[in-house]
């Protein structure tokens, strides 16, 4: 809603924006009429600025009412982001971490926000993304985008539609918990093939430094068969195994674990990161209105005084002239 | 003269540095610089992105004799119950039956059953009902416990527990479907182990 303000207040101080000086503009217009009305002229221009300083204002009252939301919002999620920070290790102790691992059917899960007016963390995700989908590029190999949230759909479904297997949107209507998230893991575990699903994500660090994160998860097969012939998780194979009948099914059981537990924690980050972003850009944003209207209030300060200057030296100067 | 001194200076350093990394995961060290060669060679204007381990502390290497201690990380998606914690014993429900684990355990995978996790810490035990997960032993000594939910068991009430046993014991009786009985299954599973936790 507040962005839709936004525009709308974009929209109405656009046109004078783009001119350099929008006196110019009015007095080109005003010239067909062919009449000299210079006090007419005058007026009209402080009238001009004083429009655009009030939707300046404006647009910096909605920029400030804007951060304040992203902060509140950015204290809460923080904190659950951070708690929600010693869930993958002991994946990543356990199955290592394994981001340059070469397999057939590769997945990208690229999370973004819904939002956006957050800076640059959307474009990153997608520009990783896009780098990762290159980079496992090959000829008989498969690349897939599993796609959460607006953004990076909008800007992934103009290059790579047919790449895109799963959209998800609207994830941060109700605040995330780990079950809303690991239903949908599960959603993107049933939908789709993959040997190795690489999610990609901004992990927040502070309020204005955002890590573009790869975390890599390994189907099920891939990590028995790397296991058996000691490559990367040959430690994996010293490790007695408990609990159902085979191996196959407790790895099953902990790649599907580590990959809702891998995607909860992407997602607190990324949501953190958005709303730290918004609020470094709404605070910029709101500096940069309050510049503007400096520079505009000496404007129009100077233009009245001079139009006071101008009517004071006229009327002294006709005084002067009945005089002599 | 300096010079000579800085360069001794260089060459411990690098030592210290390399000696961790040649015995620690040799694997884990070579692995992310292959990612990193790789991306930079495919894609040299974009900076290389950060993966998960980059964020991690380092796990310190199995020792040759047993530590007295055993450190344990017993993480929840909300939080971290304990993180790097040094007990002398834990109890860990496994699906195969009740798991005692001490300093120089066997590397183990376990899967969680609900049940009762207790963490002995000299003469303090300070006990968790857990409703599942996974639990690694690593052969450092190390043991990650990570659980979807977990309460201290004094937080439990025992009359709710009670009313649920039966609520659910009556829905297996009466469920028609599947889904319906399975999911009275898991509520009885669930609420007759919170019940044995109690009166245990």
């Amino acid at each position: 809603m507040a962005m839709a303000a936004l525009r709308r207040e974009g929209r109405r101080f656009a046109t004078p924006l783009i001119s350099p000086n929008p006196a110019t503009v009015f007095r080109s217009s005003i010239i067909p009429s062919e009449e000299p009305v210079l006090s007419g002229v005058r007026c009209i221009s402080t009238q001009v600025v004083r429009n655009r300083m009030k939707s300046v204002k404006n647009i910096q009252k909605i920029t400030k009412a804007m951060k304040m939301v992203a902060a509140s919002k950015l204290r809460a999620i923080q904190t659950r982001a951070e708690n929600s920070r010693g869930l993958w290790q002991p994946f990543t102790a356990l199955l290592g971490d394994t981001p340059s691992i070469d397999v057939k059917k590769n997945v990208i899960v690229t999370i973004s926000a819904d939002k956006g007016l957050c800076g640059g963390i959307n474009s990153t995700s997608v520009k990783i993304s896009r780098v990762m989908h290159k980079l496992n590029s090959g000829p008989d190999k498969e690349n897939k985008y599993v796609v959460l949230g607006e953004k990076a759909k909008a800007q992934l479904v103009r290059d790579s539609k047919k790449d895109i297997e799963l959209v998800m949107t609207e994830l941060q209507k109700n605040p995330l918990n780990y079950t809303q998230v690991s239903v949908m893991a599960d959603d993107i575990l049933k939908n789709v093939e993959f040997d190795a699903l690489r999610i990609v994500y901004n992990k927040f660090q502070s309020v204005v430094s955002f890590l573009p994160t790869v975390s890599t998860v390994l189907s099920p097969e891939v990590v028995e068969r790397e296991a058996e012939s000691g490559g990367k998780l040959g430690d994996l194979d010293l490790y007695e195994i408990e609990g159902a009948e085979t191996k196959g099914e407790v790895l099953q059981n902990l790649t599907e674990f580590q990959f809702s537990c891998m995607m909860y924690n992407a997602v607190l980050e990324n949501a953190t990161s958005e709303q730290g972003a918004r609020m470094s850009a709404m605070d910029s944003s709101s500096r940069n209105a309050g510049d503007m209207l400096d520079r505009l209030t000496l404007t129009y300060n100077r233009t009245r005084q001079a139009s006071i200057t101008t009517e004071l030296i006229e009327i002294i100067s006709g005084a002067s002239a009945l005089e002599g | 003269m300096f010079r000579h001194g800085s360069r001794s200076l260089s060459r411990a350093s690098t030592m210290r540095w390399r000696r961790p990394f040649s015995t620690d995961l040799p694997a884990e060290a070579t692995k992310d610089s292959n990612f990193v060669e790789a991306w930079r060679k495919s894609i040299p204007a974009v900076e290389p992105p950060s993966t998960p381990s980059v964020f991690m502390a380092t796990r310190p290497t199995t020792p040759s004799s047993i530590p007295s201690k055993l450190t344990i990380n017993f993480v929840l998606p909300y939080s971290s119950e304990l993180s790097g914690k040094e007990v002398d014993m834990v109890i860990i429900p496994a699906t195969t039956g009740q798991m005692g684990v001490l300093p120089g355990h066997v590397a183990t995978i376990a899967e969680l059953k609900p049940g009762i996790l207790s963490v002995h810490e000299g003469n303090d035990v300070s006990k968790y009902f857990v409703s599942g997960g996974f639990a690694y032993v690593h052969a450092n000594s190390f043991a990650d416990i990570i659980a979807v939910e977990a309460v201290p068991l004094d937080r439990i009430d025992p009359n709710l527990v009670q009313k649920g046993l039966t609520d659910f014991a009556q829905k297996l009786n009466t469920a028609s479907t599947d889904v319906e009985k399975a999911e009275a299954q898991i509520g009885v599973d669930v609420h007759s182990a919170l019940n044995a936790a109690l009166t245990g």
